[in-house]
């Protein structure tokens, strides 16, 4: 190891990725990009959902009843007169379920009989289906009860469920959504752009120069890691400051251990690029091989936006093979639970696993000849 | 013969392709001569760069061993990449760093002290010219200068071996002139040089000879030995009268049974006879003795086996004299800028039916430009250009129906075979039914790529690339051929091949328009002009254009020599006009 040459080999990949718009968008605009679409556009919370209500007799009970649609922010209803143009308006899209209070429900609900209130939901997207069932049985048991209190009469449920919800209590998709895209955003960086840069050299022949200059292949490896390390943690920094000061996600555990964490990804995701681009020799291909075997698993199968639980037993198996899936449970433990030091360390440990695998097999492989 | 600098002892080395392997080196040996030196010749996929890598230590050799610079074969050979310089074909300099910067970096990357590392550049920006240029950005310097640079980069260190896989193709004869001076400059320092080239001129230069064939070593000698070996077989050979172009008199001497080879040259037609054959001298001829050249060696030692072919094509009607009162293409004051950067200025020039007529000029200056408005691939910002009568301003899809085009890159499909590059470029023309059959059948045979119709074009060496190209675009029978630097890169025997066709070509009428670096091909020009920083300098035949360059000094300047100083006087005029 030959400290001027790795500095010399260090400076030139900076100075390439200075002048070169395409490292710097895939290093800091693609990030900002993708933060900004998950922090602000896309959210799996249900708000204002267009429900059709069918009063076909007004009430003091039914009046009740859907005033507490009204105010619940989860709902946004929407007056018919008949079931009839309500369920025109389902297969319009217009509205994604109908509440259907027929004209004997005050009648019944007096004469304490049985006052079924009828729901229809729109089932085609099923996630948002549970949702707005889930939400109107909440409407429901709430006006039950301030009914029961109205009467004076405690309407006896056996059981009652009081719910309570950790670590994320305003249930906002974005506290976890955030975070876990610090590890696709670090995947880019460590795979994507180091397979790209590396592949770069082979096609405009400066890797054979330099395979003919006495630089180790340590020194080459080296120089590439480095650099593009130091970007790597410079967009986990870029990407923690603007979920915590933008997106106003809380990070509760400590920021050492992230910082600390994250290094460890990072080496993983370094080794996965430089591998690949001992295979693949041209850009087309090298960035061909990072999207499909770090970039696309890094987004589906990392438990960051797909719960890995509810996946088919074999993909669950396979979710073991992605080092962002390591990361991510460390980064959503990290800025909601706190230290939790049984997860961050069985995660750690796998992630150091794969970081001792991927760079090991690249130096192995790497040797200073052309074939 | 331990103080070679490097050896070579019975070196094989095959490359798997598929389920095959191919055999690039075969049971190789030589040594070469410290502080001289050493051509590597030899035809495309004759296993140069192989021999070259294996030198640099970039390949591991399959059998045999390689002895570099006193090293055993076997010993750690890590420390003698500081005595070895090597340069790549495609050199391999960081196109966003700075002229300065890529020097820099290889300064310290050979380990040179901040002091050395100093003054070696400062000397190396002063031995290539390239002083004025250190801020620029690799990227921007011409194919001349990034050679130049490619080779400084290798010349931090004053190397004991200097490795240079043809260090000199693509690039201009300015900047080739350059290069060849810097690299018989270092002999004086003691370092020995292997460098492969296509440049016959540059071969006769070199102390000794590598001539390579099919992975074999066909030959090792002195330059001078081996033209020695050919004296009493070249000959001169003009015709008394003007009559018919000269070149019909070419194809005449061509189809002589004692006649091994026929060239042009500036003076005339130069003839290779066969061993041990005698001059047949005929009417209106006049065959004059001359010294043998490094390009006869070449043909006589691979052209002869047969393996290289010279297949005469054979169906064309080669009757035709081009007439000076039929113009094809006609071009008035055509300009081209981008943006504030003006490419092309005011260039007029005709072209006659069945000419050919060259564009030449160093890199940049305004030659592809110009081309590709011809073609109608870049519209012009002002002038007239007329093709076949046809204003190229308004109709330019109807005129380029009757084009022909060979582009630098030839542009196959690599994965396609020759078979379907044809079908699928004689649909593109147009071509259907009993027609398409028959003139794919016509390019299989003319072209001679039977043997070749169902490899894909890119396993196939770059001169049979080169005729299946020029096969493509003769599909639709254009009556006009436009050729940009078509035989760029491509070996010197299927280059002489090409250059026939071309020639067959042109005397049935067609008209050929043709870019090129190479100035003994401009000898193939009926007429050309010459560029420089997107103006025409010169413009005449061959011989005319030669006379310009006149001076007592210089009473018989070759086409080479009256580029350079064209081009240089009027590149210093610009500058100083311009300070």
């Amino acid at each position: 190891m030959n400290k001027q040459r790795l500095r010399a080999l260090i400076h030139k990949e900076f100075l390439q990725i200075l002048r070169d718009p395409s490292a710097i968008a895939i290093a800091f605009i693609m990030p900002v990009l993708l933060l900004f679409l998950f922090g602000y556009g896309v959210s799996l919370d249900a708000h204002h959902i267009p429900v059709a209500v069918v009063v076909e007799q007004n009430t003091q009970a039914s009046n009740e009843f859907v005033a507490g649609l009204q105010e619940s922010e989860y709902f946004a209803p929407i007056s018919f007169d008949n079931i009839h143009d309500a369920q025109q308006a389902v297969i319009n899209h217009r509205v994604n379920a109908i509440l259907w209070l027929r004209d004997n429900f005050s009648t019944n609900l007096l004469s304490g009989e049985v006052a079924p209130v009828a729901v229809l939901i729109n089932g085609t997207d099923a996630n948002n289906a549970h949702l707005i069932s889930g939400y109107l049985q909440g409407v429901w048991q709430n006006w039950l009860i301030h009914y029961a209190e109205r009467q004076a009469h405690a309407i006896s449920i056996p059981v009652t469920s009081e719910t309570r919800i950790w670590f994320n209590p305003a249930t906002r998709s974005k506290d976890y959504l955030v975070p876990g895209l610090i590890a696709v955003i670090m995947t880019l960086i460590g795979a994507l752009l180091t397979a790209l840069v590396v592949a770069r050299e082979w096609e405009r022949g400066t890797m054979e120069a330099l395979m003919a200059s006495p630089v180790t292949i340590s020194e080459i490896l080296l120089g590439k890691l480095i650099p593009y390390f130091i970007m790597g943690m410079g967009g986990m920094i870029l990407s923690v400051a603007m979920a915590v000061w933008v997106f106003h996600v809380p990070l509760v555990g400590s920021l050492f251990l992230l910082l600390i964490f994250s290094a460890l990804f990072l080496l993983v995701a370094l080794g996965m690029g430089l591998l690949i681009s001992s295979v693949a020799k041209n850009q087309f291909v090298a960035g061909q091989i990072a999207i499909i075997v770090t970039f696309l698993p890094a987004f589906i199968l990392s438990g960051f936006v797909f719960d890995i639980h509810s996946m088919p037993s074999i993909i669950q198996g396979i979710t073991h093979l992605v080092a962002a899936r390591y990361y991510v449970a460390i980064l959503q433990t990290l800025f909601l639970a706190g230290n939790i030091w049984s997860i961050l360390l069985i995660n750690g440990l796998a992630l150091l696993l794969m970081a001792f695998i991927f760079l090991g097999l690249t130096w192995r492989r790497s040797h200073k000849r052309l074939d | 013969m331990m103080d070679s600098p490097l050896l070579f002892d019975r070196v094989s080395k095959t490359f798997p392709r598929g389920r095959d392997s191919i055999t690039a080196l075969n049971q190789l040996s030589f040594t070469i001569l410290q502080g001289k030196v050493t051509g590597l010749l030899g035809p495309d996929g004759s296993g140069k760069t192989t021999l070259i890598r294996l030198a640099a230590q970039l390949l591991l050799p399959d059998e045999g061993a390689i002895h570099l610079l006193g090293n055993s074969p076997t010993a750690d050979v890590s420390h003698v990449f500081k005595q070895l310089g090597y340069m790549p074909q495609r050199f391999g300099l960081y196109e966003d760093l700075s002229v300065q910067e890529n020097l820099t970096l290889y300064s310290h990357l050979q380990g040179l002290s901040k002091e050395e590392s100093l003054s070696r550049q400062h000397e190396l920006l002063k031995l290539t010219n390239l002083g004025p240029y250190g801020e620029r950005r690799a990227g921007a310097l011409s194919g001349g200068m990034k050679q130049k640079l490619g080779l400084a980069c290798a010349l931090l260190r004053i190397p004991q071996l200097l490795l240079l896989d043809e260090p000199t193709v693509g690039v201009d004869p300015m900047a080739r002139r350059e290069l060849w001076h810097i690299i018989q400059s270092l002999k004086n320092h003691g370092v020995t040089t292997l460098m492969s080239t296509a440049y016959f001129d540059e071969a006769e230069h070199c102390d000794q000879i590598l001539l390579l064939h099919e992975g074999r070593l066909l030959i090792q000698d002195s330059p001078q030995q081996l033209m020695a070996a050919l004296t009493g077989r070249t000959y001169l050979v003009s015709q008394i009268s003007d009559h018919h172009p000269i070149r019909q008199l070419q194809e005449i001497l061509r189809h002589r049974e004692n006649v091994q080879d026929v060239r042009r040259v500036t003076e005339g037609i130069r003839v290779l006879i066969h061993k041990n054959r005698t001059v047949q001298q005929e009417k209106g001829e006049t065959w004059l003795s001359v010294s043998p050249r490094f390009d006869d060696v070449f043909i006589d030692l691979l052209g002869s086996d047969g393996s290289v072919t010279q297949h005469p094509p054979s169906s064309f009607n080669t009757s035709y004299i081009p007439s000076p009162h039929q113009s094809v293409i006609t071009v008035h004051e055509l300009s081209k800028s981008f943006g504030q950067f003006e490419a092309v200025k005011n260039v007029s020039f005709t072209v006659n039916k069945g000419e050919i007529f060259g564009l030449l000029g160093a890199n940049g200056a305004g030659k592809t430009t110009t081309f590709r408005m011809l073609c109608g691939l870049l519209p012009a910002s002002s002038g007239l250009l007329h093709i076949d009568g046809i204003d190229m301003r308004h109709a330019s899809s109807l005129a380029r129906a009757r084009l022909g085009y060979v582009s630098q890159k030839f542009s196959l499909y690599g994965n396609l075979s020759c078979d379907q590059n044809l079908h699928f470029f004689a649909a593109a023309y147009g071509l259907r039914g009993q027609t398409k059959k028959d003139r794919i059948q016509w390019a299989l045979t003319e072209f001679d790529l039977h043997q070749y119709q169902y490899v894909n074009t890119d396993q196939l060496p770059l001169g049979i690339k080169q005729r299946l190209a020029l096969s493509c675009a003769l599909l639709h029978e254009p009556t006009i051929l436009f050729l940009d630097e078509p035989t760029s890169g491509v070996d010197p025997l299927a280059r002489r091949e090409f250059w026939q066709r071309i020639n067959l070509l042109a005397s049935t009428g067609v008209t050929v328009l043709v870019t090129t670096h190479y100035m003994d091909e401009a000898e193939y020009c009926d007429r050309l002009v010459l560029m420089s920083l997107g103006e025409i300098l010169a413009q005449g035949t061959p011989k005319e254009i030669r006379q310009l360059a006149k001076t007592s000094n210089l009473p018989e300047p070759t086409m080479e020599e009256a580029f350079i100083s064209l081009i240089t006087s009027h590149e210093t005029d610009f500058l100083s006009h311009h300070e």
